[in-house]
């Protein structure tokens, strides 16, 4: 048994299922982000959480309490609103202390509770304003606020970020991130953002069409990813996947794959049981930061295998240098150094990196398990 | 090249812009008209009117008539003038004001953030319900006050506009409070607040707005209403447009135009005074409410 | 297993309050509205006269209603009423809206003035404009006094022309209110399209008719459904302005059927009346309250 325990949930709105058989289980202190594209029932799984949303079947624990049927505010939890949801007319401190006033808390140990946590986000001097009367990312950390001086077993968090323009949105995630490491929290948090899914979480849960498609840790989750959706939409840019085949040379797996011009290159594999598909259709996983020119091609990496094509079009984006190519009729984005000496039309020599690479099943677009 | 610096992207010349603004006017005097015609011939001796000199400004200024329109111009048989009519109005409006609107916020609470099967067929049918021709109800209704025991009272005709009026408070509220986000209903859910909490402490302080419309609306509605007055009213709990409307009628004796008009306003004022303080509110809430349906 | 059997009380509370709160007005629309509405239309069905009586007459009193003159004459003066009314109200307001649009310095003043006769009664309405057109003392006396002694404006004492005179008094009381609904339309249209439209080099005159006027297609619902309901209940307004006169030639349903359920004493027929005036407020309402709350689906 977990902190948070979501068993076997499924969800429903007449006839139609939209969540199935949801199970989750989270430690205390744990960082669950829940991470998919709009309409994938993330929402609806945090509001059931919350108790928001009745559950159609399955249970969700808090520390071993059912929490089925149970009000939202007898839960002990506590939630940040996309839009803040901030109270208008009362004050700051009215907002934060609201909480704690409808559970019947004394007055002086609501204020002092309330300076508390205004030292800790650092609004003191924001307590008597009205939310109308503040920034953006002023609103967000009177919504944690509220949150926090409730002390709750459980924090939700529905795309709290999401309202922010990128430069505070970075800051904030940074915060939040300070704010779980200090306190401990346990956490569930909804985004569509798959950065702030890769750099908040200790755990991710990649959600689409209803389904959990993947739990697992942020590294898992990027470096083994259990089918295309997940490795597509988490990363950025996202993973190139390209039609192969596989072909048996030495007892070696390698991947045939077709070229800008027509011609095939084969990439040996670090995966031995390929093998048995030998002479079948897979597609190939690789991550642009895995196709690089020789010279920055990963040092640790046992596998590294040189593919000489032709590049369509340089992108110079600051940091780094994306370049892409034509590879099995896909285009393919290769990550490169800033400095790298690349032009569109050029014909390239790219390292790529075959220990990372993945070899997906066509068929159920599952990963091929090593 | 010219720039745009107005606001609407519109642009007209000199002239036309010199003929809207001629047909602006006129339709202003054609508004005005009525109003001008009700003040200038209240204050005036009769006479003056008789004499064709309806348009004129009075010669011999006079209050003569106001005094007499409100406290002992013949109404009906007894020449009580519309005073007693005009309280027995303010009895009825002030109770059936109070009532559907508290009435109406909560049905608008209920039906956008509590939602349930079949609200919005519920919401339908009351909706339809402001918009029957009453007649349909009268002769029921009538009736449903002498079993109630309210037929012929000031508490009978608030009941009616209570029951008749909820339906346009029910949309209002509902309208405004359809766009009041549920996030914040939803926060305060989890911060342990329960229905009337809600209610009054996170949605009722933001209502202001919508509340000005939905009084103003009732009171001019219930004020000017002369159906139920005229069907359901007692001699003494007749409403002012009644009273208004029996000394106009009167066929007996002089027609005394200059008392007929300052009734008229005397009727009018309430309204009047309730639109040029807060009429501002009242468009706006028009516009936010019924038009968008 | 755990569902929502063991929903705490509180919360099973909770879930019961709204209900609670919205059923006395639930119950108090469907007895004096739907209710109502039953027993009126049982009611065309029976015999009453001077007090409700139970005995069932089929048809007969549709059959009488539709054999009088008065009902005749009724409706006719409906239609005529309601096509002026209704026509004249749009075209006015929609003028009003489209010039008041154009940046015009006094707007903040004028509005009211067009919007404040809809505060009135019709009662008051009615009284004000029947002694300034009542030829013996108001606007054809004026005019006598004034000089011009050919001056003939008698349409309130005309039998032909008294129905025309209800127009003039209830456009005056709600043109300006449709204006309101029309000037809220063109405030909502998106200047940027109006912009474009222009460098699409779309005069003035086109760009009503072809861009302005097409988006305003809610607004002329709604006042198309607001001022034909209003047309129907229009009551007062006569009872104050001719008082159905002279003879019957302003009487409208509304006052037909006052008259012939509170004065004459046919309950029966005056049921019948309020049944079909129901019945013609049903066809325009219905449709148009569905598509709306289907919308906001």
């Amino acid at each position: 048994m977990g902190f948070l325990d979501i068993d076997n949930t499924t969800k429903s709105y007449g006839s139609v299922e939209v969540l199935h058989k949801v199970d989750i289980s989270i430690e205390e202190g744990e960082f669950l982000v829940l991470v998919g594209p709009s309409g994938c029932g993330k929402s609806t799984l945090l509001n059931m959480i919350a108790g928001l949303e009745e559950i159609t079947s399955g249970e969700i624990r808090i520390k071993d309490n059912v929490m089925n049927g149970v009000h939202p505010s007898k839960r002990n939890i506590a939630m940040v609103f996309q839009s803040y949801a901030l109270y208008p007319n009362m004050t700051v401190g009215q907002n934060i202390t609201f909480g704690l006033e409808m559970h019947g808390v004394a007055k002086p140990e609501r204020e002092k509770a309330m300076q508390d946590v205004a030292r800790l986000l650092q609004i003191e001097q924001l307590l008597d304003r009205k939310p109308g009367q503040l920034s953006g990312g002023q609103r967000q950390r009177v919504a944690m606020g509220r949150a926090l001086v409730r002390n709750p077993d459980v924090f939700l968090f529905d795309e709290p970020l999401s309202n922010l323009d990128a430069k505070l949105r970075v800051d904030m995630r940074t915060e939040i991130k300070k704010l779980h490491q200090s306190l401990g929290t346990t956490i569930v948090y909804v985004t569509h953002d798959q950065i702030e899914a890769l750099t908040l979480s200790t755990r991710i849960a990649v959600m689409n069409g209803g389904y959990v498609q993947q739990l697992g840790t942020p590294q898992e989750i990027y470096d083994k990813p259990e089918n295309i959706f997940v490795a597509t939409f988490m990363g950025s840019p996202a993973m190139n996947v390209v039609p192969a085949v596989v072909r048996v040379d030495g007892g070696v797996p390698q991947a045939e794959i077709v070229l800008f011009d027509g011609s095939k290159a084969r990439l040996p594999f670090s995966q031995p049981n390929l093998t048995a598909w030998d002479g079948r259709d897979i597609l190939l996983g690789i991550r642009p930061e895995a196709i690089t020119d020789h010279d920055s091609a990963d040092r640790k990496s046992g596998n590294i295998a040189s593919l000489s094509n032709r590049i369509v079009v340089t992108e110079p984006a600051g940091s780094d240098m994306f370049v892409s190519m034509q590879l099995g009729g896909k285009d393919v984005i290769a990550r490169m150094r800033s400095d790298a000496d690349v032009r569109a039309g050029q014909d390239f020599e790219f390292a790529v990196n075959m220990e990372k690479a993945i070899a997906f099943d066509p068929e159920t677009e599952a990963r091929i398990q090593p | 090249m010219s720039v745009a610096s107005q606001d609407t992207a519109i642009r007209t010349g000199r002239v036309t812009r010199k003929l809207i603004y001629l047909v602006l006017v006129l339709f202003a005097l054609f508004y005005m008209l009525p109003l001008y015609v009700m003040l200038v011939n209240s204050v005036k001796p009769l006479s003056e009117i008789t004499g064709g000199g309806m348009m004129n400004l009075p010669q011999a200024f006079t209050l003569e008539p106001w005094a007499k329109a409100w406290s002992s111009a013949q109404i009906g048989v007894e020449p009580t003038g519309l005073a007693p009519y005009f309280w027995n109005s303010i009895k009825m409006v002030v109770p059936a004001v109070a009532v559907s609107t508290v009435l109406g916020a909560l049905n608008g609470y209920v039906l956008t953030k509590w939602r349930f099967k079949y609200d919005t067929i519920l919401f339908g049918l009351m909706l339809f319900a402001c918009f029957i021709p009453f007649q349909i109800v009268l002769i029921p209704m009538a009736r449903m006050l002498g079993l109630m025991g309210l037929a012929g009272t000031t508490w009978g005709l608030a009941l009616v506009h209570v029951v008749y009026g909820i339906g346009f408070t029910t949309l209002y509220f509902r309208n405004y409070y359809a766009v009041f986000p549920t996030e914040l209903i939803r926060a305060a859910q989890i911060d342990g607040a329960g229905f009337f909490q809600i209610f009054w402490r996170i949605l009722l302080p933001s209502s202001g707005p919508i509340a000005v419309v939905s009084v103003i609306w009732q009171f001019t509605n219930i004020w000017n209403d002369f159906l139920f007055g005229a069907s359901f009213a007692g001699a003494d709990s007749q409403p002012m447009t009644v009273a208004l409307n029996n000394l106009v009628q009167a066929s007996h004796g002089v027609k005394e135009y200059n008392v007929h008009f300052a009734g008229a306003i005397l009727a009018a004022m309430p309204t009047l005074l309730v639109y040029i303080v807060a009429g501002r509110y009242f468009v706006r809430g028009l516009m936010a409410g019924s038009v968008k349906g | 297993m755990a569902h929502s059997a063991d929903a705490d009380f509180k919360t099973r509370l909770q879930a019961w309050i709204p209900k609670l709160v919205l059923s006395p007005s639930v119950a108090m629309m469907l007895v004096f509205v739907y209710g109502f509405i039953l027993f009126s239309v049982y009611l065309s069905f029976t015999d009453s006269r001077l007090l409700p009586s139970y005995g069932w007459v089929g048809f007969e009193n549709y059959s009488k209603l539709w054999r009088l003159s008065h009902w005749e004459i009724s409706l006719k003066n409906m239609g005529i009423f309601a096509a002026l009314y209704i026509s004249i109200c749009t075209a006015i307001g929609l003028g009003l809206a489209i010039f008041l649009d154009q940046k015009i310095r006094g707007e903040g003043l004028l509005r009211p003035i067009y919007l404040y006769p809809m505060a009135l009664s019709f009662i008051v309405t009615g009284t004000a404009w029947k002694w300034f057109l009542d030829p013996g003392i108001g606007l054809e006396n004026v005019m006598h006094t004034w000089g011009w002694e050919s001056f003939r404006f008698n349409w309130i004492k005309d039998r032909d022309f008294a129905i025309y005179t209800v127009v003039i008094a209830a456009v005056w009381q709600t043109s300006g209110f449709v204006m309101a609904m029309f000037l809220a339309g063109l405030r909502g249209i998106d200047n940027e399209i109006l912009k474009a439209a222009q460098m699409d080099g779309a005069s003035n005159w086109n760009l009503y008719r072809r861009i302005i006027i097409p988006q305003l297609r809610p607004a002329f619902l709604s006042a198309f459904v607001i001022l034909s309901h209003l047309a129907i209940k229009t009551f007062d307004l006569v009872i104050a302005l001719t008082g159905g006169g002279p003879g019957r030639a302003t009487e409208l349903p509304a006052t037909f059927m006052y008259s012939y359920t509170f004065s004459r004493n046919q309950m029966g027929i005056g049921a019948a009346s309020a049944t079909i005036m129901l019945m013609t407020i049903a066809a325009i309402m219905i449709p148009y309250l569905y598509s709306e709350l289907r919308e906001k689906r």
